[in-house]
């Protein structure tokens, strides 16, 4: 049920649009099946499932809009909610800043961004997996907590003015941190992919693994600015802020333009056309990239084109909203999904070889803005931060607390290493010198 | 599925911004909203350009309504009627013990900007978990088809789960005895149903409340408005069929001034509080009116908000920040206003005193606890003589006050710290054995029907000072320090040791008096020295609840809501950082 065809869910959508009465309606289905397992101390702790498919009918009259919803497609459930969307549309107040709906749109195809193999995960596979990771840990003697996640399913969309869309996604995304029994060593490793053929537990386990073993009995480094080497994980997380998505967050035209974000200009403005960072540094996305195939269309029906963001430091492109785009009237594009960061051939190991001094950072944590006028945010090492020197890790450093911004960060690059996919998205490891670590932590 | 996540800074204004959960704390708005879940697609085209519909957070969701329907509640007697058929149906398929909660979670939700509505939303969610105890292990399944044969259905699958889920388990679950209530019912004591009052009403007060802010000098302000009522029903096979009528509300804000010039920009939040209140929060009186350091023009809310009132103030202290002095570090004394005191609790005592996190349940998420067993057993002091901490169930006007738990477990108060020293952890009733407690605690809860329930924090306040006190008599005896109030940046570790956070006001303290406005403030500590350096607190009369919708905690993530109360306190010799930066 979950995963309609393109047939089948246009059939629906065309049954809700011919129940309209608004001046302007537009239909979306959105379905999705899969589960998720989680385990904690080398045990299923929690299990769960998801099998769903949602209809949401936007109706409008004039500038007014409402919106319902509902997950039963019968004739008189679909009139009932086309219904409710045009009550509440009724009730709304009139929104100044209306966009009309879009008419028809061309969009790129992606056929990477569904895989049968996520779609076909069963119970079972989970148990598979994730008993594999575990009982990894049980030789090892150490300890596991994990999450795996996965889901597949569909987009669909059609409104009055001709619109229509549909593509199917899928993915699953691990994480595992193993921790050594008397709790002075942790490692971490997470992975996400669209499609589930790629996934590995057990050699993910033993990354994380082999971080608990090796950052046990930590010493301590006096904090301050240090050459450092942040792995994917650290760049860009999939449970929480990071540098790079915090960036790539802020590039929003409205928000320069109205003079709050790092963007702005002095005087009024954005600094758009302005270089900002370090020459190598080079962010586009394309949502037909077959590591990070996504949608190629955004929620309000925009299609997603490959679009370069930052090229060789200069900032190229913001994203916008419809109304603003038109307002300011500047280019009218949509936000990103997975992005991808340009890089060369050297993996982390690779890196680490090529520094005389420095710190190996396996990721960042409880990531917080401090100053959205610099991008400034603090956050934590966790889960295997190493010190490395003449080429070498040396041995495990206790957790730092770091006040950085990505701006100040892709300033003061070093080198860059190969990107691998986190988040949906293709981050590198960076070498970056002067990164600011500003206290000691105890935690392990 | 694990979402993509940034936080939008400016919340509200961003296409495509959407609510989803993080691993740990939402102090404000501001973290809250973040940017659209890859896999996690809506499709809605978004009228206005930060019209906001919120689909993902339980309490947030549910299927789209006409307010009307908020006023709605299903008939107790089909509830138990249904109850006992799933009860029924676990039972004969096998299980020893299940509890079922039938719920109806109903919300409306109010955004502005400037001199506009941007959304209106009103949610419902409604139908039935259910969790079982089979081979003595746990199984869960939950269904919206809340009718005697979905919820039978639904039991059997839990029966089914907890089976194959049993043949891997090592150990069989052990829960605290727990006697059955009969049919009894609880409501939170509010005085305005704040879904009888009128949408235009609300919508009126968050406009003016702009309107005093850009009066003020105000750029741009956010406003916005969340109503929360959760109808639930729990029964269990103890023999408790527990009906409970909860309510929540949340005004907040978000004013920024902009110097075009110098191209800086400066944001104050709100001082505001969640609570677990009706509409006569947003009803000022004097008598919850405290006010803050003489100097500052500040005032704290106790159980009403003055909404106009807090957006002058912001607009006007948001002008002041961006000329404010910016903070010479070093190590300064603390008064830290209850405010913005309420999140250091939450992040150093509330989730350190978590049994489960304790012991690993949630390691490869939010982390452990260096408040281990072990550390505790030393006897060291967590805090100085002063600190005593209180985990509450039953606090009037706080968001975690219920009747009983989402395990049919009659709410409590019950003792964390006690003169300084770690007493006990919170615990729910499959936990209380491991401590050697023969019962729960009562601070199990679930964010929905459709997900299950687990140890959530209880409201964990700091206790006021027994020596008379006033804010200005605790500022009169510092020589060198910075008064913080409201909410800023937050950080903290894994294991709840090193902690930074910043505030949306800070005044320098010299020489026992306020001394101007400080910008780029935030303090780094370490949780034991911070509350072993705790001097000094102020007496009843200062005490407020700070509050929070969002806490986050568990995979997939679930929201909590919770609160802290405390009186206004000192700290001394803190290290203090100077987060301004110079970008190109």
């Amino acid at each position: 049920m979950a995963i309609l065809s393109q047939t089948e869910a246009q059939a629906i959508l065309k049954k809700v649009l011919s129940f309209s009465k608004a001046d302007e309606c537009e239909a979306t289905l959105n379905g999705q099946t899969g589960g998720n397992v989680r385990s904690a101390r080398n045990a299923i702790s929690t299990s769960g499932g998801i099998d769903n498919v949602a209809l949401t009918v936007e109706s409008r009259f004039g500038k007014r809009s409402g919106v319902a919803t509902c997950n039963q497609f019968d004739d008189a459930t679909l009139r009932n909610c086309v219904q409710r969307a045009e009550e509440i549309a009724r009730l709304a107040p009139e929104s100044p800043e209306y966009m009309p709906l879009l008419g028809p749109q061309k969009y790129l195809a992606s056929p990477q961004s569904f895989a049968k193999a996520t779609a076909d995960i069963t119970p079972d596979y989970r148990a598979t997996q994730v008993g594999a990771s575990m009982k990894l840990c049980d030789e090892k003697k150490l300890t596991s907590a994990a999450f795996l996640n996965d889901s597949a399913g569909f987009v669909a969309k059609r409104n009055s003015k001709g619109l229509e869309a549909y593509q199917q996604v899928s993915g699953l995304e691990f994480s595992i941190t193993v921790r050594t029994p008397d709790g002075t060593g942790s490692g971490y490793a997470t992975a996400d992919y669209n499609d589930a053929s790629k996934f590995d537990a057990r050699r993910l386990t033993q990354i994380a693994a082999d971080k608990a073993a090796g950052s046990r009995n930590a010493q301590a480094l006096e904090p301050g600015k240090y050459t450092v080497i942040l792995e994917p994980a650290a760049l860009v997380a999939n449970t929480d802020a990071s540098l790079l998505a915090a960036l790539m967050g802020a590039l929003d035209a409205r928000n320069a333009d109205e003079g709050r974000s790092f963007l702005s200009k002095k005087g009024g403005g954005n600094r758009k056309g302005e270089k900002l960072f370090d020459e190598r540094v080079t962010i586009y996305s394309d949502p037909t990239h077959p590591e990070i195939a996504d949608l190629t269309f955004s929620g309000d029906g925009r299609p997603q084109q490959k679009m370069t963001w930052i090229e060789k430091g200069v900032v190229k492109n913001l994203y916008t909203s419809r109304y603003w785009a038109q307002k300011a009237g500047i280019p009218d594009i949509p936000r990103p999904g997975g992005w991808i960061m340009e890089g060369g051939t050297q993996s982390t190991a690779d890196l680490i070889k090529g520094t005389q001094r420095g710190i190996l950072v396996t990721r960042l944590w409880y990531i917080r803005p401090v100053d959205p006028q610099t991008l400034l945010y603090t956050g934590l090492t966790r889960d295997g931060t190493f010190y490395i020197e003449n080429g070498k890790i040396k041995h495990p450093v206790k957790n730092f607390r770091f006040n950085e911004s990505p701006i100040i960060m892709l300033n003061n690059l070093e080198a860059i290493g190969k990107p691998v996919r986190v988040g949906g998205n293709l981050v590198p490891p960076l070498k970056i010198r002067d990164f600011t670590f500003t206290s000691l932590s105890d935690a392990v | 599925m694990q979402p993509r996540y940034d936080s939008c800074v400016n919340w509200l204004q961003l296409a495509d911004c959407r609510p989803i959960l993080s691993f740990d704390f939402h102090s404000s708005i501001t973290q809250t909203f973040t940017f659209l879940k890859r896999r996690d697609f809506v499709g809605l085209t978004g009228l206005a350009t930060g019209a906001m519909f919120l689909p993902s957070v339980p309490g947030f969701g549910g299927e789209l309504i006409d307010p009307a329907r908020l006023l709605e509640q299903v008939d107790p007697a089909i509830k138990k009627r249904l109850a006992d058929s799933a009860l029924n149906a676990a039972k004969s398929a096998g299980a020893t013990y299940a509890d079922v909660r039938i719920g109806r979670y109903l919300n409306q939700s109010i955004f502005t900007r400037e001199k506009q509505v941007q959304n209106i939303a009103n949610g419902e969610s409604y139908g039935a978990g259910i969790r079982v105890i089979a081979n003595g292990t746990w199984g869960f399944a939950a269904t919206n088809t809340v009718t005697e044969a979905g919820m039978a259905k639904a039991a059997q699958l839990a029966v089914q789960i907890a089976k194959a889920n049993s043949k891997v388990q090592k150990e069989p679950v052990k829960l605290a005895p727990q006697k059955g209530y009969g049919e009894v019912t609880w409501k939170t004591p509010i005085q305005v149903n704040a879904f009888e009052v009128p949408i235009k009403d609300k919508v009126d007060l968050l406009l003016a409340a702009n309107a005093k802010a850009l009066d003020n000098g105000a750029n741009f302000v956010n406003s916005a408005l969340f109503q929360i009522n959760e109808q639930k029903y729990f029964a269990s096979t103890d023999g408790s069929y527990i009906d409970q009528d909860i309510h929540r509300i949340w005004p907040t804000l978000g004013v920024t001034a902009i110097d075009r010039a110098s191209g800086k920009f400066r944001t104050r939040e709100a001082l505001s509080s969640p609570m677990g209140m009706g509409y006569e929060y947003m009803q000022p009186k004097a008598q919850d009116k405290i006010a803050g350091p003489a100097g500052t023009g500040l005032v704290g809310y106790k159980y009403s908000y003055d909404m106009l009132e807090d957006a002058t103030l912001a607009a006007k202290q948001a002008k002041e920040k961006i000329t404010a002095k910016s903070v010479t570090p070093g190590k300064y004394d603390l008064v830290l206003d209850p405010n913005h005191l309420g999140l250091t609790i939450h992040e150093s005592i509330g989730h350190a005193t978590e049994l489960d996190r304790v012991l690993g349940y949630e390691a490869n998420y939010a982390g452990t606890s260096f408040a281990t067993q072990e550390w505790k057993a030393k006897n060291q002091p967590y805090g100085s003589k002063l600190v005593n901490i209180i985990a509450d169930k039953t606090q009037p006007g706080s968001l975690g006050a219920v009747g009983y738990d989402d395990e049919g477990v009659k709410t409590k108060q019950w003792d964390i710290i006690k003169d300084g020293k770690l007493v006990d952890y919170q615990k729910i009733r499959d936990q209380a054995h491991i401590v050697g407690q023969n019962e729960s605690d009562g601070c199990c809860y679930s964010q929905s029907w459709e997900d299950v329930q687990f140890q959530r924090m209880a409201n964990i306040s700091l206790k006021p000072g027994t020596e008379k006190m006033s804010v200005d008599q605790m500022i009169s005896n510092v020589d060198k320090g910075i008064y913080i109030a409201g909410r800023g940046s937050f950080s903290i570790d894994q294991q709840r040791y090193n902690s930074q956070f910043g505030g949306t006001v800070f005044y320098a303290i010299e020489k026992g008096k306020i001394a101007g406005m400080l910008e780029d403030v935030a303090y780094q500590t370490n949780t034991v020295e911070f509350w072993n350096s705790c001097s000094a607190i102020c007496d009843q009369s200062d005490y407020r609840l700070f509050g929070s919708f969002f806490d986050g905690k568990g995979q997939p993530p679930q929201v909590s809501a919770v609160s802290h109360g405390s009186s206004t306190t000192r700290f001394n010799a803190v290290n203090v950082i100077n987060t301004a930066r110079k970008i190109g």
